[in-house]
């Protein structure tokens, strides 16, 4: 089987070198399970050719996010998104071990991307239109949704409206974070609203009863119930819908689609990339990759 | 510029938290401080014991570990209040420390003498201390105590990251992480915020050194 050397469009290339991998063995289980293309060809000048040239990876991702991005003892950040980051460099031809990881907290996402210091963000990165102005995003390739926490033994705070009938209960989450803008409306009054710079102080805040509800991501709560021997509970439906996309250099619309068809190609890399990592924890929901939005 | 003209009511709204914040700070850690101040150089020997460990503890260590004791540990042996009333509690006793000290130099700084005549015309301690050796040593210690008054409105920043928020620190934050405004622009903003709060202050410490300079 050979590659197709006549550039037809991006997007046959990309099946056409996925289809290649598939047929040439396969994956093999657990974590850095994405099939790696072997020499794949790309339109002279775009990004996937100088990455496939360079045989490299920039990709900023979190360091602090259990599940998504985890940089741990082993020093290489673990999680969903830097599965993703994989399956997304496999497709050009880059090797696991050969990404290079910068560490991408959340107010320095669009600086990276413009500064190139790396080529593509996966960072729990909701998209949104503030943040289109100046980056592009693919995906989204997750969904999450923003929820509620409690201690277990609650009953008067069962969904997002019980916070204004009740403004004495406190409800915390990570400063600058989309989660506490967006709890905002569900308030009675701004001082309800506790801001730590981690979850972890706002979980260990509830243990202790400073606060009466944390508010976040869906998938990152569920670590702490995971966590808390029975002592924190989720309640009420998913409130918003937290689309997370790759961030990539503005206007790179031929990076954008082929990340896409990347994506789209490799399902079976992407339920693996879930289930070894967020997916571990209890009740988190295996997604379904989402339709991806068109580039701009 | 548009991050910060944008954004003006939040900016506003958080440097009234940061000046708040530091003026009650200001107020409690003066009358800590002096108290402590007064226990140091007290004739009673356990009140002087009190005051040089209340010292020795709090100004070495760091401001985010008091921040710590008192956010997180209070709760865990039971004692829960508002977060804004911790982290405010912690600035007054970790500045308390130095404003102790400032004005223990102050007090030093006053001639023996001074403290021996007021006893030889029969005031007691109490009196000594009030009518005599404090007035000259607050005098004598506006530009020390000043200073670290100073970086006490500057530390109210770390307080803000302790679920105090919506400080003026944390406005930068949000506007950079959340709403997605480049880093620069809102920062440049938020030391604007904080030399409206420190520039002031200065100038007025400046203005108080000069009346109730002494004049030898």
């Amino acid at each position: 089987m050979r590659l197709p050397r006549t550039t037809t469009t991006l997007a046959t290339l990309a099946t056409a070198a996925l289809a290649l991998t598939a047929c040439g063995g396969g994956s093999s289980a657990g974590t850095g399970s994405a099939p790696v293309a072997d020499k794949p060809t790309f339109a002279a000048g775009s990004t996937m050719a100088k990455i496939a040239a360079s045989g490299k990876l920039r990709v900023g991702t979190k360091f602090d996010q259990p599940g998504f991005g985890l940089k741990g003892l082993s020093g290489a950040p673990e999680g969903f998104d830097v599965e993703i980051a994989k399956i997304i460099g496999g497709a050009m031809g880059v090797k696991a071990d050969a990404i290079e990881y910068v560490e991408a907290p959340s107010k320095v996402r669009e600086e990276v991307i413009e500064t190139d210091k790396v080529d593509l963000v996966a960072a729990t990165y909701t998209i949104n239109d503030k943040r289109k102005e100046r980056i592009s995003f693919a995906g989204p390739y997750y969904v999450a949704g923003q929820q509620l926490m409690v201690a277990s033994d609650n009953t008067t705070i069962t969904k997002p409206e019980d916070l204004k009938t009740n403004p004495d209960a406190k409800v915390c989450s990570v400063t600058g974070s989309t989660p506490s803008e967006q709890i905002g409306e569900y308030l009675a009054s701004p001082s309800q609203l506790v801001l730590f710079d981690g979850y972890d102080k706002c979980a260990n805040s509830l243990r202790t009863g400073q606060v009466q509800v944390v508010t976040t991501d869906n998938v990152i709560l569920l670590g702490f119930v995971a966590e808390s021997d029975g002592k924190f509970k989720l309640v009420g439906e998913q409130f918003t819908e937290e689309p997370y996309g790759i961030g990539v250099k503005k206007g790179d619309v031929a990076f954008c689609e082929f990340i896409n068809t990347t994506l789209k190609n490799n399902v079976e890399a992407y339920k693996a990339a879930w289930s070894s990592t967020a997916g571990k924890v209890e009740g988190a929901e295996a997604p379904t990759l989402p339709q991806a939005a068109p580039c701009t | 510029m548009s991050a910060i003209t944008d954004n003006l009511d939040l900016y506003w709204n958080g440097f009234l938290r940061s000046l708040g914040l530091g003026l009650w700070g200001l107020v409690g850690s003066l009358l800590l401080g002096t108290l402590v101040a007064i226990f140091r150089v007290s004739p009673v020997a356990p009140l002087r014991a009190l005051g040089t460990a209340w010292v020795t503890v709090v100004r070495n260590c760091p401001l985010t570990v008091v921040l710590f004791f008192f956010a997180f540990g209070l709760p865990e042996i039971g004692i829960n209040a508002d977060f804004y009333w911790f982290g405010l509690a912690a600035l007054i006793v970790y500045t308390s420390a130095f404003v102790c000290e400032a004005l223990r130099s102050g007090i030093n700084a006053v001639p023996a003498g001074q403290a021996e005549a007021a006893r030889a015309i029969g005031l007691a301690f109490t009196q000594t201390l009030t009518q005599v050796i404090l007035p000259q040593a607050f005098r004598t210690s506006v530009p020390p105590v000043g200073s670290v008054l100073i970086a006490m409105l500057k530390n109210s920043a770390v307080v803000g990251a302790f679920g105090v928020g919506r400080d003026i620190f944390s406005v930068g934050e949000r506007l950079t992480s959340a709403q997605g405004y480049a880093a620069l622009p809102v920062v440049t903003g938020v030391a604007i915020a904080y030399l409206l709060i420190t520039l002031p202050a200065g100038a007025l410490l400046g203005a108080l050194e000069r009346k109730v300079a002494i004049l030898r």
